[in-house]
């Protein structure tokens, strides 16, 4: 954090004296950036006001946690908020250990600068892949190449490959803060390789690899284009606790994301839309106080 | 131990080979059939008609055109926003918009479409009169606001990451604080601010949902106050019901958006890479 300290009466000093022109230098841009600020600002409390103030009076307890019936005249996004948290969930279980897996791979094993190389200008890649493609491979690959349909599972799939980046790179960051003398400690004292990444590396690094979690968790919540081609948009509750965990395999369900898209363009009711609005901001603001909250943690170390 | 670590490592490859390879398979045999010129070049995208026409030029100028549009709007915003926030602003109002800005930038971008679709798009029919207000305006304008988050903190880091020495030596010969912001910081920050750039390129180039709800979707060429149709929205206002060629073409679109996004994708790391040496 730089900041000139500097108070008005020292500024106005230093303008003493200056050119004319740099006077109306100093001054315009100095308006053009509160302009800026100020647009900025006005812009973020209109957003966020206009989305409470529209959102806000529908969202009810009993919305949030009821499944929609057009017999009972009832709207409910539980189903929806179920079906967000089965895809975050069955998405983490595979990306974490593969995520995980590959940045130990990267900072721990490799040896080859050139693999290293391929293997990173591969994850930016896919960092950088706009969703709408991954939903064309997620159709292509998953829903009909290998016939899972327009199913959860399908859907968790494609977040896999598009969140695998952001795993591996804080993974691999949080890893390369851990401080060689470690390492060296570690097999100094006779651990062979595998028992030190497993009892000293990886507990060091934890706070990396659960902020991955959290920023993949963001974007998973976040991503509608995917979602509503490989999961489609079914509002319906899928009861998993009866039907067993194979009918994760057969049933689809939309997320929240894709529930605001269902409720504002499929349906035009734009009061729902914005309260599922207003939920997913809510999501939103926790994952990032949670960053942060670890963010700092990590810092502190 | 290794072994199992490498194929995780090697996962990543093979995945970016699956896309890329099954991407060129299923988008080849539509452009093939349709030519390339007239495909690239093709000025109507009729895939529904009796007699199809796949032209995507419209749809390319679209993207650009609005990829543009949001950069010019946004880019000069965002960098002066991050100034403020990086130097000007007192500690105590940085320290409350920047996490209103980090808020922003996790907001899915479908409510942006929305936000977009109920306050813009009827702002736009009323002000010029037309009879949709869904039009490339509306999606530039809600691309800009998307895209400003991440400008903003990207160019902010930047920023912060100049030496205060620089700053300080500055000061010390003579020139006042806001020539020290505008000739020195911002210079000595440049490959940042120009990352910060490239990446608000990416995301309004692969952004489908979100002008999907204020752009109208529909495929004629770009015209600021008409309805238009992006790479993006192309696949995928069709990809839920295509069929045979439509849908093959709906393939060829997503390897030339493909193809427009590594090469963003290959500046950017030309960029980052000269932001880590220098």
């Amino acid at each position: 954090m730089k900041k000139t300290n500097e108070t008005p009466r020292v500024q106005q000093a230093m303008n003493q004296g200056l050119s004319a022109s740099r006077k109306a230098y100093n001054t315009g841009m100095r308006a053009l950036i509160y302009i800026a600020a100020a647009i900025v600002v006005a812009l973020l409390v209109f957003l966020l006001g206009y989305i409470l103030y529209r959102g806000l009076p529908n969202l009810t307890w009993g919305f949030l946690t009821s499944e929609e019936s057009v017999v009972r005249d009832v709207q409910g996004i539980g189903p929806a908020i179920l079906n967000t948290l089965y895809v975050i969930i069955a998405t983490l279980i595979v990306v974490l250990p593969l995520g995980v897996g590959a940045a130990i791979y990267l900072t721990e094993y490799a040896t080859n600068h050139k693999l290293v190389s391929a293997i990173e200008f591969a994850t930016e890649t896919l960092a950088g892949i706009p969703s709408i493609i991954y939903a064309l491979v997620g159709v292509l690959v998953f829903a009909e190449s290998l016939r899972l349909g327009k199913t959860l599972i399908a859907g968790a799939f494609t977040l896999v490959i598009m969140v695998l980046p952001t795993v591996i790179r804080t993974t691999q960051e949080s890893l390369k803060t851990v401080p060689q003398s470690y390492r060296e400690g570690s097999l100094g004292l006779g651990s062979g390789k595998w028992h030190m990444i497993r009892t000293v590396v990886l507990p060091s690094s934890i706070d990396g690899i659960v902020t991955g979690c959290i920023l993949a968790i963001g974007r998973i919540v976040g991503e509608s284009a995917v979602l509503l081609y490989t999961v489609g948009m079914s509002m319906q509750m899928q009861d998993f606790f009866r039907n067993g965990v194979e009918s994760f395999f057969s049933a689809s369900g939309s997320t929240l994301s894709v529930a605001l898209y269902v409720y504002a363009k499929v349906r035009a009711d734009f009061d729902l839309a914005f309260s599922v609005a207003v939920v997913l901001i809510i999501i939103t603001l926790v994952i990032n106080l949670a960053a942060n909250l670890v963010g700092k943690k990590l810092k502190k170390k | 131990m290794k072994l199992i670590f490498f194929i995780c490592g090697f996962i990543a490859i093979a995945f970016v080979l699956v896309i890329t390879i099954y991407l060129i398979i299923s988008g080849i045999p539509a452009i093939r059939e349709i030519g390339l010129v007239e495909f690239l070049f093709g000025q109507e995208w009729a895939s529904t008609a009796e007699e199809p026409k796949f032209g995507i030029l419209p749809m390319i100028l679209t993207s650009v055109y609005g990829t543009a549009g949001a950069i010019v709007i946004g880019v000069p915003i965002g960098f002066l926003m991050a100034i403020f926030l990086s130097k000007v602003a007192p500690r105590k109002v940085a320290n409350i918009v920047r996490p209103v800005v980090d808020l922003l930038a996790g907001i899915p971008s479908i409510v942006y479409g929305l936000v977009g679709l109920m306050v813009l798009v009827p702002l736009i029919r009323e002000t010029f009169n037309t009879a949709a207000g869904e039009s490339l305006l509306a999606a530039i304008v809600v691309l800009a606001i998307m895209i400003l988050p991440s400008i903003i903190s990207v160019s902010e880091t930047a920023l912060n990451a100049v030496p205060k020495e620089y700053e300080e030596a500055s000061l010390a010969l003579g020139a006042t604080d806001i020539e020290t912001y505008f000739r020195v910081s911002a210079p000595a920050a440049k490959s940042g601010i120009a990352a910060a750039v490239v990446l608000g390129v990416g995301r309004a180039i692969g952004e489908a949902m979100a002008i999907m709800m204020v752009a109208g979707n529909v495929a004629n060429m770009p015209d600021l106050l008409s309805s238009v149709r992006f790479l993006t929205t192309g696949i995928a206002v069709e990809l839920a019901y295509s069929s045979g060629l439509q849908r093959q073409a709906l393939f060829s679109i997503g390897l030339v958006l493909f193809l427009f996004i590594m090469c963003i994708n290959v500046i950017l790391n030309v960029f980052l890479k000269r932001n880590k040496e220098g």
